[in-house]
């Protein structure tokens, strides 16, 4: 049997790993079915039809199982992590019940229409309820992320015993929800998003373009992707140097809130100054491997690189090192490699981009194989980065699930037994992968399936682009 | 309101807002065992249903509106949450296998439909067909089991009023899934449906009369309270509504029918939240004065409910008037 903290923890982060790839789906393609939408119903041209039935079904199949499994996430706070709950809920919970309300109910009622209304509503209420949609998916970001930046950065509360239970209580609204760690991890999150999406829609249309155009295999629809790969690449370069350059900026910023956290972002160990960046780092004993103490790595790096990174330009800038920090640490190694694959995802994706910027603009886009090949590897590569950024996140915080307030250990909820902890992670274990193999199952079908057959629905006769928008209502 | 800084000290107008907040949190437990409700009695029915293009029809009924539905159950959890986090911690946490094998049904259920539509081969259809059965009979009945294990006090999971309990609740949505795919459905589907309503009201009024009976014998302490004005009048409430349910199904007046149900559903909520009140936890010694949150976040919370809950409303009125009226020939989950 497992421990009930250990097993907790295992149980919210896979709960976690496994839930964030479906908002990550929705929320990045909710701009995207935006724009389908709109261009669809001003041109009334087919290829936007297409676009817009085509993704909406993967962002529908994305939103089932995102809320089965988000609701997991509520729950367990509540079952596995009672004390949490307990000390922090006053300044906690009102973040989930608000994303509820605001967020969640926005789009789940218009999904209906989104999905299953197109024949039943007119296109002014149809647009709106598109938009309502990725407002919602958008929202909902925003509340979730209030709540985990208090997490990372607490404000605004004061503590309290109240019956031998430590307890948070919420004295300045203004500071504890208006974060400052807030906006960095909702720009961060959400241009993820759309960048995994964006990368996800080039891997798929590289895959039908280099089978068309380089293998030869007729493509009845490749139209259909050869536009899916030029949308990708054009949001795949707005996003992905974004993404880089916030990250930068961003590290700046925990290195001053949260230096434990920064300390094994970059496994320093000694407080120092001019600290390497290293690129790749090893240790030199096989018993260092998780824990990769600075002094014992051998390691390609930039000298005084890490130093300058925190400081915004100082290469002889002081880091503090994690001796510093009373109690246990986080586990350094997955932290430190976490970080490191993140990033230099965040440079290949950079790298992606301008590569296919530069062959569509050369008119080379449909015959250079090798960026078909490249793009189709990558398509879920901005998943996993995302992945990997929440591990630096989550794990580098540790041991506190409060920063410096209450640590994970004591979140637990003290009643629960280790065989209870055991049979729902295992459950957990077993559901999940299922539901991950029914969820790639469903979206390669609809794949395969591809575009929907527009012809049949809209007329032929006498409705080309400039033909009057046909309207599903009577 | 006047002052920002009376936030902090006294309640918003003065109003009993630790009161109020227990009546909005079953106020939306209600609403969501009404509107899942449905969902839940048109997975059940869906068993009895044989002929493929009526089972079509039955998931075409609910489709654009489960999910909405069951985020009041995450509005739920969020509000308890928010405004007694401690009984949310204790509730939970006390429940734990209970809780897991609720959200356990809620995926199965919510899974299957969508996977039903994928593939159209008998093997495939026939198994998710039974896994949709499945999660919609199970979930109301965990449900019901959780419910009552709250209210009684319960330290384990499997309880003699906890199982009659959640058979009571399973009982209540296929009334309410008769009543909603009457409104739903036209011709032979609908016709065969109406006998299917009166089995279930016949047995979910059996099942609250033993529910009251073990309530009675087995916790003498909500002996006075079942007594009470209140909770009598909510029986005769339930009586009269069951006998306008059932006149308005024979007489074909659909809307009456499902109006009735979403009586019935309330009143059964009720009855809950008085037999519990002022009491919120029992097991914990929880009440509701003692487990709510302070000043300051309850009236933050208050502001934002009083604003966003009429938006909801909204949303659900703009849902529920664009899917008016019976399944049209070519609609399909």
């Amino acid at each position: 049997m497992i421990d009930p903290v250990t097993g907790s923890r295992l149980q919210f982060a896979l709960t976690t790993i496994v839930h964030i790839i479906f908002p990550v789906m929705s929320m990045g393609l909710a701009p995207f079915l935006v724009y389908f939408t709109w261009k669809d119903i001003r041109t009334g041209k087919p290829i936007y039809e297409q676009l817009r039935r085509f993704w909406t079904r993967i962002f529908a199949v994305s939103f089932v199982v995102g809320t089965v499994t988000g609701i997991v996430l509520e729950f367990e706070f509540g079952t596995n992590f009672a004390a949490f709950s307990t000390t922090a809920g006053e300044l906690f919970g009102g973040p989930l019940a608000l994303e509820g309300m605001m967020a969640f109910m926005l789009e789940a009622t218009f999904l209906g229409i989104f999905v299953f209304g197109r024949d039943r509503v007119g296109n002014v209420l149809y647009m709106i309820s598109a938009v309502a949609v990725g407002v919602g998916t958008w929202l909902s970001a925003v509340w979730i992320l209030i709540a985990n930046s208090w997490m990372q950065t607490p404000r605004g509360y004061e503590l309290a015993t109240e019956n031998g239970q430590t307890i948070v209580h919420l004295v300045d609204p203004i500071a504890a929800y208006a974060n400052p760690r807030f906006p960095w991890m909702f720009v961060h999150m959400q241009n993820a998003a759309v960048e995994s999406v964006a990368l996800f829609m080039a891997g798929l249309g590289a895959y039908f373009v280099f089978r068309h155009h380089v293998w030869g295999y007729p493509i009845e629809d490749v139209e259909f992707w050869e536009v899916t790969l030029k949308i990708g690449i054009v949001a795949l370069l707005i996003t992905a140097p974004l993404q880089v350059l916030h990250g930068d900026l961003y590290a700046r910023h925990i290195f001053e809130t949260q230096p434990q956290k920064f300390a094994a972002m970059e496994a320093v160990w000694e407080t120092d100054a001019y600290v390497p960046e290293y690129i790749v780092a090893f240790p030199t004993s096989l018993q260092d491997l998780l824990d990769p103490r600075a002094k014992d790595i051998f390691g390609i790096g930039i000298p005084g690189g890490a130093s300058w990174l925190a400081s915004g330009g100082d290469p002889q800038a002081t880091i503090q090192g994690l001796n510093e920090f009373e109690g246990p640490q986080p586990p350094v190694a997955l932290v430190f490699w976490a970080f490191r694959l993140m990033v230099a995802l965040g440079f290949w994706f950079v790298l992606l981009a301008v590569w296919g910027g530069y062959r569509w603009w050369r008119g080379e886009l449909l015959e250079d194989d090798l960026l078909h090949k490249a793009l189709m590897g990558s398509t879920l590569l901005g998943i996993v980065a995302v992945e990997l950024g929440w591990i630096v996140t989550e794990v580098g915080r540790q041991p506190w699930v409060i920063q410096d307030v209450l640590r994970t250990s004591e979140g637990v909820s003290s009643g629960l037994s280790g065989t209870e902890a055991t049979v729902t992670l295992v459950g957990f274990a077993v559901v999940y992968l299922g539901l991950l193999a029914l969820y790639t199952y469903v979206v390669v079908r609809i794949v395969r399936a591809g575009p929907p057959d527009v012809a049949s629905v809209t007329p032929t006769e006498g409705s080309d682009a400039t033909a009057p928008e046909v309207s599903g209502d009577d | 309101m006047t002052d920002p800084a009376s936030l902090s000290s006294e309640p918003l107008f003065g109003l009993p807002l630790p009161d109020l907040w227990f009546g909005l949190l079953f106020f939306i437990f209600a609403l969501f065992l009404f509107l899942d409700g449905f969902d839940f009695g048109v997975g059940v029915l869906f068993a009895t249903r044989d002929d493929e293009e009526e089972r079509e029809r039955l998931l075409a009924a609910i489709g654009p509106f489960w999910d909405g539905n069951e985020v009041w159950l995450v509005v739920f959890g969020g509000a308890m949450f928010a405004a007694f986090p401690a009984v949310y911690a204790n509730l939970f946490s006390r429940h734990y296998l209970l809780m897991f094998a609720i959200l356990g049904a809620l995926i199965l259920r919510g899974l299957a439909p969508e996977m039903y539509e994928q593939r159209h081969d008998e093997a495939w259809q026939r198994w998710w067909g039974r896994a949709f059965v499945a999660g919609s009979l199970t979930a109301p009945f965990f449900l019901g089991m959780f419910t009552a294990n709250w209210l009684f006090g319960a330290t384990t999971i499997v309880t003699l009023p906890g199982i009659v309990v959640g058979l009571t609740v399973v009982a209540l949505t296929v009334v309410d899934g008769v009543a909603f795919l009457r409104l739903k459905t036209r011709g032979e589907l609908r016709d065969d449906l109406e006998p299917d309503g009166y089995y279930a009201l016949a047995a979910y009024l059996a099942l609250v009369v033993v529910t009251l009976g073990a309530v009675y014998w087995t916790a003498p302490a909500l002996r006075p309270d079942l007594l009470s004005v209140p909770i009598a009048a909510l029986v005769a409430v339930t009586l009269a509504l069951a006998g306008v349910y059932a006149a308005a199904t024979r007489t074909d007046r659909y809307y009456v029918a499902f109006g009735a149900v979403a009586g019935l559903v309330f009143a059964l909520v009720a009855l809950v939240a008085g037999l519990l009140y002022p009491t919120i936890d029992p097991v914990a010694g929880l009440t509701v004065e003692s487990a709510v949150v302070s000043t300051l976040p309850l009236n933050l919370m208050s502001i934002g409910a009083a604003v966003l809950l009429p938006l909801v409303f909204v949303y659900f009125a703009v849902l529920y008037s664009a899917f008016s009226g019976p399944i049209e020939a070519g609609e399909s989950y």
